[in-house]
């Protein structure tokens, strides 16, 4: 076999090996150096699997020659390549974009440990999203939780420590809910196989442990998701991190949580089970419209940055779940697109707003009043990831919400309904992207407030690289949309 | 140069002109030299559009496809053309009277305004020529957010709270209702490209008067009551931009718009036969009658000017809603005759503020004799506003009653007549005040005292476009009778 057979294993197997690695080096910045050019080799990794899926369509990859279903399967779509993509490419940006505001925060002493935990994240939400085994599935979530869980607490004040502790109980508790889900699955039909799980659940159907079992796995991913109601670990775990653990947080480590939830669902429960369309869709509408509705509404009034930037995800994972919940092709495709549109959009944003808390200290709103003139290109990047946010043409966010609202429309009356909903919660956007931006371009700098300059190049580089992505697949959307389409239709199990 | 290079030339244009603009900031001589050109050689080009245009010729500009068949397209067709070359000629005029006005008055950040108005000058013409309902759209909001900078110009306090307004009320409206318009368009129609006869044959009269409806309100810029706010709130902004961009450019690009939407996407007939539009022809007429009636009660002159602009764009969209032949071909000269009218009289209130810093009507007794060239151009272009002839107002007036004759809506006919009555009372007011009243103690005539040379040439070209429109209005009237509204 050729080293290309075996790119799906390496895409977990080389952050995973160079995560011990990374702990020995003592050297400066080596370190971050070593993560910086994993994280790359693995994205590089990612676009040659997602070449090999473009011409070969999916991949099964059998770890350790143990043939499915008793041992290890990879199953790698274009789904999984998406995410991969994301994951990867998330993780790269961020290093090289946070290398300066990491060295302030983390220290030397600290920075082998902190490095080595930021490869195991990136390994392990790269193996959730490869790994056609529950149980494998249920390792890697808890490999990347307690990954994280560290690179939280390495925030700057202790607001971080509490910060980690809400999110390691409920954390905790999702990967239990999971696990019991996982276990009782397990005990009706003998696989842990997620192909062979959804062709023996069928047998089972009617019995009351694989409803629980549903229950459980949809609850325990749901909060590892952040969705609403349990989304209340997410804000401040995003806002106290460091900033760069929370510009690569926020692009991808609820979107594998979503990943698995959809994955689980279509593939496993929609097709057996005759009642979990309905459940599934009376159960996440009314909470993604209220996620939406809340997270736009609190955003709008919190005046931390970056806690507004979680609240605003709560509601952009709401508008995933609406498209997950409507269950139709159209709707799918704007989910998953919104997968990866989010990532490119909330990336810009936080990277935007680390730009300026780089300069200012801070990450209050007052703080930031007037600082436009002294930092034109961040915040023109702001402008351009907000206005990608609100949806506006020619961004990404436009391509997400057009799908969205199109899959809205097609319901009739109650579907308007929707579609108002979501746009009342694009015209929220408005306002708190407004607010940002009326503070940094229209209120006068405060008189004994400290002289700003631009952004350090390189971070400047990451960032505009980022919001030029917002921009170049809003107006050129065929990749992130042919992914998309194609997951959808095997999603729901239609030929593409 | 073949047409699609020229529609090309005209569209980057004034985006060339506003780099040019930023370039020559610190030499105002310079930088207003470069504004001038730009808009004489953007005048030109859109010029050189029309014949080949009005000759049957449609030029096509496919930029880019985003997805599922969505484009960037741009397509010249008669309307836009019209709107084009209106907002090209009266550019030129503008940026000669802003010269007096902005160094008259002192103003600040001038470079800021003149690239800002390049900008929006740029998005009135992608409205212009958009080919498919995204691409005006997408200019739609560039226009929106281009004037913001232009409106909070001042930059105190008041100025900022009602350029939030502005802001506020025409991006929650374009997002909350137009856009879900054109998406619901494109779900009913698989296309959002304007065509002749329209695109939504198939679609039943409740869908037709609700989408109608969403485009009506989502278009705040046409003024539409209770949509309008955001236009006596723009007021705050240095008069040339109430001049250009809230007389023609900006409200007529919301007038355009519902105005292409009713021809090249409903298609006059089909509404026409739907009877969704009823109720329109009752929004419009009320705005009509209202802010007229607001108008009368508005002492500050700009403000005054702001509420009849409102109750003006009224007439163009209840042309629109006649759906009639006549009832397009009246709303489309309006658009023209209006503008030369609007624009003339916003000039007169700037001159009268560089000149005696009077904002405010019941300030304007006797003041007459003082600036005479400068209110006899008011008179005119109220006297063509209110419909009379032998000023270019009475054209278009002329067949939006003929319209709503056509269309049996004789409450159309009684608002238009109303209407016109309650223009002399609020408007030629003005004149009479300042020719006939005795002047406030401190304002007696001390010799003629005028704005600068530059502000009275562009009144009087305008003043004297208000006249030469009734006398020639011929080919107007051709023009607009290419529109496919039968």
């Amino acid at each position: 076999m050729s080293i290309e057979d075996h790119l799906p294993a390496l895409q977990i197997v080389v952050p995973l090996l160079l995560a011990p690695v990374v702990t020995l080096l003592r050297v400066r910045s080596l370190p971050w150096a070593a993560s910086t050019a994993t994280s790359a080799l693995t994205f590089v990794l990612a676009i040659a699997l997602a070449g090999q899926v473009a011409t070969d369509g999916a991949l099964s990859y059998a770890v350790g020659g143990w043939q499915p279903p008793y041992g290890i399967e990879l199953a790698i779509d274009q789904f999984s390549v998406l995410l991969l993509l994301i994951i990867s490419g998330a993780s790269t940006v961020a290093l090289v974009f946070g290398k300066a505001s990491l060295d302030r925060e983390i220290g030397e002493e600290r920075a082998p440990l902190f490095f080595a935990a930021w490869l195991l994240v990136l390994a392990a939400l790269c193996g959730m999203v490869t790994t056609g085994d529950a149980f494998n599935l249920f390792v890697f979530l808890e490999i990347s939780s307690l990954a994280s869980y560290v690179l939280i607490a390495a925030g700057p004040d202790r607001r971080a420590l509490m910060a980690t502790h809400r999110y390691i109980i409920l954390g905790t508790l999702g990967a239990t809910f999971y696990l019991i889900g996982v276990g009782l699955i397990y005990m009706m039909t003998g696989t842990l196989n997620l192909a062979d799980m959804a062709l023996r659940i069928g047998e089972v159907s009617e019995l009351r442990p694989v409803l629980v079992a549903a229950g459980f796995i949809t609850m325990g991913l749901a909060l590892k998701a952040a969705m609403f109601p349990v989304h209340a670990w997410m804000p401040n775990a995003y806002a106290f991190a460091p900033h760069a653990v929370s510009v690569f947080l926020a692009a991808c480590a609820t979107k594998a949580a979503l990943y698995v939830l959809i994955r689980f669902d279509f593939v496993v429960f929609l097709p057996h089970l005759a009642e979990h369309a309905a459940q599934v869709s009376a159960f996440f509408i009314p909470l993604a419209v209220v996620a939406f509705l809340v997270g736009s509404t609190v955003a709008v009034f919190e005046r931390n940055l970056k806690r507004m930037l979680g609240y605003s995800s709560v509601a952009q994972i709401g508008y995933i779940l609406l498209g997950v919940a409507l269950l139709t092709p159209l709707a799918l495709t704007g989910a998953i697109v919104h997968l990866f549109n989010h990532a490119l959009i909330k990336g810009a944003l936080f990277m935007a707003v680390v730009c300026i808390a780089h300069r200012t200290g801070s990450v209050q709103l007052p703080a930031i009043a007037g600082c436009a003139r002294a930092m034109p290109l961040t915040m023109a990047a702001f402008v351009v990831a907000g206005l990608s946010m609100i949806g506006v043409p020619l961004t990404v966010g436009f391509v997400s919400k057009w799908y969205l609202i199109q899959a809205c429309l097609e319901f009739g009356v109650p579907g308007y309904f929707l579609a108002a909903a979501l746009l009342l919660s694009s015209l929220l956007a408005v306002v708190y992207v407004w607010k940002v931006v009326e503070a940094a371009y229209f209120k006068p700098r405060p008189e004994e407030a400290p002289e700003l300059c631009e952004a350090p190049p390189m971070i400047l580089a990451s960032l505009w690289l980022v919001t030029l992505a917002n921009l170049w697949f809003g107006i050129d959307s065929s990749l992130p949309l042919g992914l998309a389409r194609a997951a959808s239709m095997t999603l729901l199990g239609e030929a593409p | 140069m073949n047409l699609e290079s020229l529609m090309l030339v005209a569209l980057l244009l004034p985006l060339v002109g506003a780099a040019g603009i930023s370039l020559a900031g610190s030499k105002p001589n310079l930088r207003e030299t470069v504004t001038l050109t730009t808009a004489g050689v953007l005048a030109f080009t859109v010029w050189s559009l029309v014949p080949p245009v009005l000759a049957g010729a449609r030029p096509r500009l496919e930029v880019t496809t985003l997805f599922d068949g969505l484009a960037i397209t741009f397509q010249v067709e008669p309307l836009g053309m019209l709107f084009a070359a209106l907002a090209s000629s009266l550019w030129i005029v503008n940026s000669i009277y802003s010269i007096g006005y902005m160094r008259g008055n002192g103003e600040k950040h001038q470079t800021r305004f003149y690239i800002a108005f390049a900008v929006a000058i740029f998005a009135a013409l992608g409205v212009a020529f958009a080919g498919n309902l995204l691409t005006l759209f997408i200019f739609y909001e560039i226009l929106t957010i281009s004037t913001y900078p232009l409106v909070s110009h001042k930059g105190d306090a008041a100025t900022v709270r009602s350029a939030r307004v502005y802001l506020g009320l025409l991006l929650a409206t374009s997002i909350g209702l137009l856009l879900p318009a054109v998406i619901w368009t494109y779900v009913q129609a698989g296309t959002l490209d304007f065509t002749p006869g329209g695109i939504l044959d198939g679609t039943g009269p409740l869908a037709l008067g609700v989408l109608l409806a969403c485009f009506a309100f989502g278009t705040a810029k046409a003024g539409l009551m209770p949509v309008h706010r955001w236009l006596p709130a723009a007021m705050v902004a240095p008069t040339p931009v109430s001049a250009l961009l809230h007389a023609v450019a900006v409200v007529k690009a919301g007038v355009f718009t519902i105005l292409k939407v009713v021809i090249y996407i409903f298609g006059v007939e089909t509404l026409a036969e739907s009877g969704a539009q009823q109720w329109l022809v009752w929004i419009a007429s009320g705005t009509i009658v209202l802010a007229s009636l607001i108008a009368m009660t508005k002492d500050n002159l700009k403000a005054r000017l702001a509420y009849s602009t409102v109750s003006q764009l009224s007439y163009i969209v209840l042309g629109a809603a006649l759906a009639t032949a006549s009832g397009v071909i009246g709303a489309t000269m309006h658009i023209v005759t209006h503008a030369a009218g609007k624009i003339t009289l916003f000039f007169c209130a700037g001159a009268i503020y560089t000149a005696l810093h009077k904002t405010l009507v019941s300030e304007l007794s006797g003041v007459g004799r003082t600036m005479p060239f400068t209110f006899a151009a008011f008179t005119i272009a109220a006297l063509s506003i209110i419909g009379l002839p032998p000023f270019a107002g009475a054209w278009s007036k002329w067949f939006l009653v003929l319209g709503a004759l056509e269309a049996g809506e004789l409450l159309a006919v009684a608002v238009l007549m109303l209407s016109s009555l309650l223009n002399i009372i609020y408007l030629l007011q003005i004149p009479l005040l300042a020719f006939f009243r005795e002047p406030a103690p401190g304002d007696e005539f001390r010799g003629v005292r005028e704005a600068p040379l530059p502000s009275l040439l562009a009144i009087g070209i305008t003043s004297l476009l208000c006249l030469v429109l009734f006398f020639a209005a011929e080919p107007l009237y051709q023009w607009a009778r290419l529109l496919p509204s039968g």
